[in-house]
């Protein structure tokens, strides 16, 4: 995402990543690993400062043997409450059904993110983040029962081993459990030094394990923020003014209040929510209110508007992202030149989950119950709109029925505070889908200006890219960002590329588009441009007269873990060999969010122009491997998300007002449009990278590169518009 | 007040007949497996049985319901069909985010029980009405080839086949 670079940025040199550890008893007896980063300080800084231990997640040895790891790292899908034990349960030396995950409750102090310091779940961070601390932990933890046993049965603890949950002696044939161990243990000293387990070792990490949070996902018993129930609790359904920066002018609420089952009509600055028994009557109460806007400065926006002022912002040179070489004299010394256009829309999220949060508010406390991305900033949002302090604010986190960044906001949790206050008792406010839809925080438009030079051998001598799109990092993280330095995320994938071109510059223009909130997407700043960069090598290629997959080999001599992916990518899609009139193959290569990874889409183009894609093969090198089957279903489905918006994504503004409105018209790829799928992973020793979101950003080059070779068409504007292709 | 035959039991919900029987089985009823994605029938994670047939709950009024039983996600595993299709959900560890997945094996089961062998085209049929946003549906049709292979056996799933081609 962008962000750890960010955060690295402003460590000191060659701080360590060593996780801070801290053990004690656990409330109510057994051994409590209490699990610290370093942060933003150094380990020697914060004890120099004495700075306060603030411990990013804990494991508790129960005196039943049960192994409880408390953290704040949250389930959407990603498989993280799978993966996350898999760490410790390794070092730890149990089988991973002894280990169960708890959500951590809102504390900036207790569960941050050892990444983001801020508590949060993004940016495919997860298991980059705790890939050390929780081993660490994980072997902490054994020494010390370890040692507890030895002690007990007086021997050297180097003659005892730990294995499943128990420590043994082999030479007397004594064992203990570790639940009989865990008091004792937590009244030793930490160990001064634990040894990690050499990889070989491994029994768990690197083996498929099946989700943890399947079984209950399967009938109905998985609770998501939207299924609280409390007792006492209404329901009520809002809707927001439909154009951004608008209030509410009138309604009729007595209309509202004769539909049976509505109990209260309740106004905030720029939205109603009708409160009533249930879902049904809300609803109902909703249509029948009649309502009218003051629509505000946005009354007349539309799409075309903003696309005319980011064509205008890409005229004027930005902060330079990437430079190197000199790209003038490159350029004018080169005998053939190319440049284009590239454009993505706005996007909207549509988690299966619509926005939701129940809330209780009295005048000295508030509960909330939600499903979040960022539980701490929540809790902050929550304070702001209450005017409790955090304190007096608790929050209570949910299985996520899809994040994809719309999560790590908390415009939906301040929106629901605002109206709880002015109701009495529990009231879990529901989104309908056409408020998700119409109301999200979107994936900002990119307009992007590209152009190269290539040498007599059709390679690229100079290249210059110049992309114009909002600042996240800056709304989100105010003040984090230096006047003056491009947004991280929205440079990531676009300021260093694979390839090895030998002068390059890269600019920046921010341009915030008026009327319409932007937030981060599945894939963030890479998903706009891998697209644009790998559509853009893939053109330079077709100039050069060269095979696509070709023309990259000769431009990542630097990069071999590239090579890599994208050899076994080709070979396993069998590249260059014959498709039928009117279908083709393209290609993608990437390297972000810490991993590497090459597409290849094969394609069919009907007569109609429409497209579908019909195979899809992936190999990727993320590192060392935690779980081999997580890594396919998050490439598989992060290739879905990104053929959803290839094909169907497009929000689009009229009058100031989203124009779509639900799945009709905001489609979704269906199973009858997906296509085969296969992963290879590429085993790798070095460290972890994230697996989340790069399936999304590496498939829209891919399947518009296959369309080029499909059609010869060459699209510059996402999503496809089968106008464009239809056979003349 | 209307009555609901639900997964076997009665069930007595003082809403209007128009209701679709979601929020009654979600708000009313306390019974929260199944979803709301959409309220338009779009989206497919509503999906609940009547009278063994898949329905979307969230346009389907409670008076629909009179006389009939309805069945749910919190009681499909009772049934065979369902049962294997939650074992084949399992096995090919099918589930993301599982929000939608209440929808998808009502569905899935629904066509697991009346077809023992289904192509490609019988599972587009019968799963384009569900929706899922974190990309599952390479391994939704695996695991209901797999279920159907659980439920009716390769073997009569195969005499099936050929019975029904000889037809």
């Amino acid at each position: 995402m962008g962000f750890e670079k960010l955060i690295e940025r402003t460590l000191p040199a060659g701080v360590s990543r060593r996780a801070f550890l801290k053990a004690g008893a656990a409330a109510g007896g057994g051994l409590l690993i209490a699990v610290g980063l370093p942060g933003l300080m150094g380990e020697a800084e914060a004890a120099e400062k004495g700075a306060e231990f603030a411990p990013n997640a804990f494991i508790r040895v129960g005196g039943d043997g049960r192994i409880t790891l408390v953290m704040g790292q949250v389930e959407m899908g990603q498989g993280t409450y799978t993966s996350m034990p898999m760490l410790i349960a390794e070092e730890l030396e149990v089988s991973l059904d002894q280990v169960t995950l708890e959500h951590a409750p809102p504390d900036q102090k207790a569960y941050g993110n050892p990444i983001f310091v801020v508590q949060m779940t993004g940016g495919s961070t997860s298991v980059r983040g705790f890939w050390t601390p929780l081993r660490q932990a994980g072997a902490t933890a054994r020494t010390m029962l370890v040692n507890a046993a030895a002690q007990r049965w007086k021997v050297d603890p180097a003659s005892c081993r730990a294995e499943r949950g128990t420590v043994i002696h082999p030479s007397s044939g004594r064992k203990l459990k570790y639940g009989a161990l865990a008091d004792a243990a937590a009244g030793l000293p930490l160990p001064e030094k634990v040894a990690l387990k050499d990889p070989k070792d491994f029994k768990l990490i690197g083996t498929p394990h099946k989700r943890l949070d399947s079984p209950d996902k399967l009938n109905g018993k998985a609770k998501f923020g939207i299924d609280t129930q409390v007792p006492g609790m209404k329901i009520a359904t809002v809707a927001a003014c439909p154009v951004f920066g608008g209030k509410v002018a009138k309604y009729d609420e007595a209309a509202a209040k004769a539909v049976k089952g509505v109990r209260q009509v309740v106004a905030i600055d720029n939205a109603v929510a009708v409160v009533a028994d249930h879902m049904w009557a809300a609803k109902q109460g909703l249509a029948a209110l009649n309502l009218q806007w003051d629509e505000g400065p946005n009354a007349k926006l539309s799409t075309a508007d903003i696309v005319a002022q980011m064509a205008k912002a890409a005229e004027q040179s930005g902060i330079v992202a990437a430079s190197s070489g000199d790209v003038a004299k490159a350029g004018a010394a080169a005998p053939v030149k190319v440049d284009a256009v590239y454009q993505v829309p706005f996007l909207a999220h549509a988690t299966m989950e619509p926005m939701n949060c129940t809330v209780h508010y009295t005048k000295d406390a508030c509960e909330i119950w939600t499903g979040t991305q960022v539980i701490g900033l929540a809790q902050l949002f929550a304070s702001k709109a209450s005017g409790l302090p955090p304190e007096k604010i608790t929050v209570h986190n949910h299985l996520l029925g899809g994040g994809f960044g719309r999560r790590l906001e908390s415009d939906y949790v301040y929106q629901a505070v605002l109206i709880a206050k002015q109701v009495e008792g529990p009231v879990k406010i529901v989104w309908t889908r056409e408020e998700d839809i119409q109301h999200d925080m979107y994936r900002p438009y990119y307009y992007d200006r590209i152009s190269a030079a290539l040498d007599d051998k059709g390679l690229p001598v100079a290249w210059n890219h110049r992309l114009v799109g909002p600042s996240i990092v800056d709304r989100y993280f105010p003040g984090l960002l230096k006047p003056g330095t491009p947004d991280p995320d929205a440079i990531e994938g676009a300021h260093e590329t694979v390839y090895d071109i030998p002068n390059r510059h890269v600019e920046y223009v921010r341009y915030e588009p008026p009327g319409i909130p932007t937030a981060w997407w599945r894939g963030v700043g890479p998903t706009h441009n891998i697209f644009v960069v790998e559509s853009f090598v893939d053109e330079l290629a077709a100039k050069a007269g060269k095979d696509p997959v070709e023309y990259r080999r000769a431009l990542l001599g630097k990069s071999p873990r590239a090579l890599a992916v994208l050899n076994l990518a080709a070979e396993k899609a069998g590249w260059g060999k014959a498709l039928p009139a009117g279908s083709g193959r393209g290609v993608s290569v990437q390297n972000v969010f810490g991993s590497y990874l090459a597409q290849v889409a094969e394609v069919e183009v009907g007569k109609d122009g429409s497209v579908k894609v019909k195979r899809l093969v992936c190999a990727v090198d993320c590192g060392y491997t935690v779980n081999p089957d997580t890594i396919r279903a998050q490439i598989e489905g992060g290739a879905i998300f990104g053929i959803t918006a290839v094909l169907h994504g497009e929000i689009t503004l009229k009058d100031g007002r989203v124009e779509q409105s639900n799945f009709h018209n905001y489609q979704m790829l269906r199973i009858n449009e997906a296509p085969l799928i296969e992963v290879h992973i590429v085993p790798s020793a070095e460290a972890p990278g994230g697996i989340g979101e790069p399936g999304t950003s590496a498939l829209a080059p891919a399947v518009l590169n296959a369309v080029y070779a499909a059609t010869g068409k060459r699209l510059r504007k996402l999503p496809i518009d089968p106008a464009q292709l239809t056979a003349t | 007040m209307v009555t609901l035959n639900i997964n076997g039991k009665s069930h007595q919900a003082d809403v209007t007949p128009d209701t679709p029987i979601l929020w009654t089985l979600r708000d009313v009823l306390g019974m929260t497996g199944t979803k709301f994605g959409c309220g338009m029938a779009l989206c497919g994670a509503c999906t609940v049985h009547l009278d063994g047939q898949p329905i979307r709950s969230c346009v389907t009024p409670v008076a629909a319901a009179a006389g009939k039983k309805i069945a749910t996600i919190e009681a499909i595993g009772l049934s065979a069909a369902g049962k294997h299709v939650q074992d084949a959900w399992r096995e090919l560890d099918v589930v993301q985010c599982g929000y939608c997945q209440s929808g998808q094996i009502m569905s899935a089961t629904a066509l697991v029980a009346k077809n023992p062998n289904p192509s490609d085209a019988d599972i587009d049929a019968a799963m384009a009405g569900n929706i899922c946003r974190c990309g599952t549906y390479v391994r939704i049709r695996a695991a209901i080839k797999l279920a159907a292979q659980k439920a009716h056996g390769p073997a009569r799933a195969a005499a099936v086949t050929a019975s029904v081609e000889e037809a």
